[in-house]
């Protein structure tokens, strides 16, 4: 098992701040918690809504997601993402990652443990082969902060 | 108790026109004694967004499927699973779901051999539903449990599994309703969906193309009788009463709706679905595949 107390203590606050609060609730309630967090999913900022190319499609998940990682200026990494309202699943995956990778630096993401999604104890609530579909967004989402660090240690 | 046929013209052109019940006649009939509505969906959340009032969850991959072994629940779990529905087994079960009722199709098949007589689509699904307007609610139902016996599972008359396809081939039609793409062995996987570990891609020889959604009209309704039989029978792939038909996809969800209208809407009798599908067959050790366009034959 990967889940050691080592790595939890690891995670990203926020990270960790969500599965806690899903392991807090029995089984049933985790879906509605899931729910929850779909109805959060922000909306794209002006930029991306007007160049939907700019996003990466996600193949891992069943619904049209599309996400992308940006650094900032300020060196911090935020996540951009959007699923339509009939996949809220997805959507709710998508929030869970935007929510807990806002403001943190690209170290911290990329140290994020490729397996998170299966940490939050939905295995049974949601399947394994639909918790796939979050392990997509998260991978891209750091090949994608990888990219802009090469590229802009490249441009320095 | 049966609930009663929809009257609807074009659901009586059908051969068992007892099958398929319309939006409007669903709305009429939504908390009669007898009929529970199930909602079955690819989204794991969709039911808990809004839902038809009074309808109850059944998932196909968290409920339906073993966790442990690739098979169907066993016989007293179904049982269990229905009766905590509210489902006794002289109940009227009225199935919908998301994507044209891909899902919920495939609900319809498994509990068609688990041996539940009264099972129905409303046909359109959720979107229909949806698109006129009508009611969802967020209150989940909490019925009187059902009563259900302990079901036996028919897993001969409408069920096949690899080594009876394996026969199959060069005796009668099978039916790959997967996408073009995933039938010439371009792709392993649906477009737009995720990769899910095939090692070869193709077809089983011998099969004919005909992706699923073919069957569905602009409204997500099944096309009517004379339109599937173009698309089925005479004039297109030429089946006929007398054949042995198995149908077929990745897992066997999407072959659940073709074989729904195969079986129960042109009145074919003699359909196995092959729910093993390409997850099995793609993976499978020297069985015969061919790839391209050509439907091949068995050498």
């Amino acid at each position: 098992m990967t889940t050691t107390g080592q790595q939890i203590e690891d995670l990203p606050s926020t990270l960790g701040e969500i599965r806690e609060e899903f392991l807090a609730v029995p089984e049933r309630e985790r879906l509605q918690l899931l729910l929850e967090f779909s109805r959060e999913l922000p909306d794209l900022p002006p930029r991306y809504q007007h160049a939907p190319g700019l996003l990466e499609r996600v193949e891992e998940c069943q619904s049209p997601v599309r996400a992308f990682a940006e650094v900032g200026t300020d060196g911090t990494v935020n996540l951009y993402a959007t699923a339509p309202e009939e996949a809220p699943t997805t959507r709710g995956f998508a929030s869970i990652l935007v929510q807990g990778i806002a403001g943190l630096s690209p170290d911290e993401v990329l140290a994020i443990p490729d397996d998170y999604p299966t940490w939050l104890g939905l295995d049974r609530a949601v399947s394994p082969l639909r918790l796939r579909g979050m392990a997509g967004i998260l991978q891209r989402t750091k090949r994608q902060i990888r990219e802009q660090l090469i590229a802009n240690s490249a441009a320095t | 108790m049966t609930a009663p046929i929809d009257t609807d013209p074009r659901i009586q052109e059908y051969a068992h026109p007892e099958r398929l019940v319309t939006t409007a006649w669903l709305a009429e009939h939504l908390g009669d004694e007898g009929i529970v509505v199930v909602e079955s969906d690819e989204d794991v959340l969709l039911y808990e967004t809004g839902h038809i009032p009074g309808a109850v969850k059944i998932d196909w991959h968290t409920d339906l499927n073993d966790p442990t072994v690739r098979e169907y629940i066993p016989g007293d779990e179904f049982a269990a699973l229905l009766s905590s529905k509210g489902i006794s087994k002289d109940t009227t079960i009225i199935l919908y779901g998301d994507k044209n009722n891909w899902w919920a199709a495939y609900a319809a098949w498994v509990f068609t051999i688990y041996g539940h007589e009264d099972v129905r689509l409303l046909d359109g699904g959720r979107g229909k539903w949806i698109a006129e307007g009508r009611e969802l609610t967020t209150e989940v139902p909490n019925p009187a449990s059902g009563n259900y016996p302990v079901a036996e599972r028919d897993d001969v008359t409408f069920r096949i599994f690899k080594e009876g396809v394996l026969e199959h081939i060069g005796r009668g039609p099978l039916v790959d309703i997967r996408s073009f793409p995933e039938y010439t062995g371009e792709r392993l996987h649906i477009p737009d969906y995720p990769e899910e570990g095939v090692l070869r891609g193709g077809h089983i020889p011998t099969a004919a193309n005909v992706p699923w959604a073919t069957a569905v009209a602009e409204d997500g309704t099944y096309k009517t009788r004379a339109e599937l039989e173009a698309i089925y029978q005479e004039g297109g792939l030429g089946l006929t009463a007398d054949d042995n038909i198995v149908t077929y996809c990745r897992i066997g969800e999407r072959s659940s709706h073709t074989w729904f209208a195969l079986h129960f809407l042109l009145g074919l009798e003699n359909v196995k679905n092959y729910d093993g599908s390409w997850t099995e067959w793609g993976n499978a050790v020297r069985v015969p595949i061919v790839k391209g366009e050509e439907a091949g034959a068995l050498v």
